[in-house]
């Protein structure tokens, strides 16, 4: 490669000699080739590692009475629907009507809503409940909660998919995404 | 006078030194690299903006997709634990060679009366033959709740910390199939568990 003879040219009047082999071999290539795949396994034994995403659902068999009630004007509840869709709604169940949105918009009406029930109560964080229904994907579910996550919801989500009312079936039903 | 001349020096670089560490360095990584157990459920993960890593000890990683559930225990001296629990259990006798083999032993998902056969198998049988038809989760033969119930306990008594569950979602699949998982966890008393998700970029 980039080798300069610099052995001097004064062979004239010499006998020929048999040419001595060079012994020396470029390790140019064999470095790079070397390098390459050190990068290689040095990037996919740390980057491949899965994330994990904790999640605590409340404890079924808990019957204490300390339960805190929440007050249903700082709540925020999203239905979990088919087709990639969610409904929400703030407050109590029934009361106001649903929106139904894709996961695209979720995010600034969760935005929205924070910063109402925080204006409006003077800085308390809004408490949201996630509904998946049955015709909710996984997906949707793991999105939702990173929607949260991204949002910066402080407070722990409440995760409810026992308790989904007969106001938000119908609802639901009627807007086909159940 | 004649000028005196600069002497050329040559500009090739002994590569030997460099090409001796490089190697060294490769070697190292490639053993350290953990061979990856192909999955026997192929499931795409959904991606998320979570930062947490997942640890790599004591855990017990449920796979769900198409319906079905695969369980994986991650430690071979948990495997065999569990094993040996699980044969008590349903009066199964395993032998040593099959608990070596169990050892090493990725993602399963075979009734426990069919298991000694899946240990016995190749790895390419494995997935021929379609035996693995998911661990059975009904009510009145809940192997699964069994499987979770026994891992906890083996890295309980053996690593004296507790287990983490884990769930690896298939991102099609329905919301039903991941509850009946999570109602038979948290009939167990876990309520956190961690989601299984690939990495996304910051979305802002």
């Amino acid at each position: 490669m980039a080798e300069l003879d610099t052995s001097g040219g004064g062979k004239k009047g010499k006998k020929v000699r048999s040419k001595k082999a060079n012994t020396k071999v470029d390790l140019t290539a064999m470095v790079d080739l070397a390098f390459l795949l050190i990068t290689f396994f040095m990037l996919t034994t740390s980057l491949s590692k899965p994330i994990a995403m904790d999640i605590a659902k409340p404890d079924k068999d808990d019957n204490s009475q300390e339960k805190n009630e929440l007050r249903a004007s700082e709540t925020m509840t999203v239905l979990l629907g088919k087709n990639d869709k969610v409904a929400w709604y703030m407050g109590e169940a029934g009361k106001s009507k649903p929106n139904v949105e894709s996961f695209a918009d979720i995010r600034k009406s969760i935005l929205d809503n924070k910063k109402k029930v925080a204006d409006a109560t003077g800085g308390r964080q809004i408490v949201m409940v996630i509904k998946p229904t049955s015709g909710a994907t996984y997906k949707n579910f793991v999105d939702i909660m990173d929607e949260l996550a991204i949002t910066k919801i402080k407070t722990a989500p409440a995760i409810d998919d026992e308790n989904i009312t007969d106001a938000e079936k119908d609802f639901m039903k009627q807007a086909g995404i159940l | 006078m004649p000028r005196a001349k600069v002497q050329r020096k040559s500009t090739s670089i002994d590569m030997t030194a460099m090409c001796d560490v490089s190697f060294l360095l490769l070697t190292f990584f490639i053993l350290t690299a953990t061979a990856r157990q192909p999955d026997p459920l192929d499931v795409t993960i959904p991606s998320s903006t979570f930062k947490l890593k997942v640890p790599d000890l004591d855990m017990g990683i449920l796979s769900i997709g198409k319906g079905k559930v695969f369980y994986e225990i991650v430690g071979k001296d948990i495997k065999m634990a569990t094993l040996d629990k699980m044969g008590e259990k349903y009066g199964i006798k395993f032998t040593p060679e099959e608990r070596e083999r169990f050892g090493v032993v990725g993602a399963f998902g075979v009734p426990i009366q069919s298991l000694k056969q899946f240990i016995m198998m190749s790895g390419d049988e494995r997935t021929k033959s379609g035996i693995d038809a998911g661990i059975p989760t009904d009510s009145t033969n809940n192997q699964l709740a069994e499987w979770v119930m026994q891992s906890r306990t083996a890295v309980a008594e053996l690593h004296n910390a507790p287990m983490r569950v884990s769930i690896k979602g298939d991102a099609k699949e329905e919301y039903p199939a991941v509850k009946k998982v999570v109602d038979i966890l948290q009939k167990q008393k876990i309520n956190k568990f961690s989601l299984i998700t690939s990495a996304e970029g910051d979305a802002q």
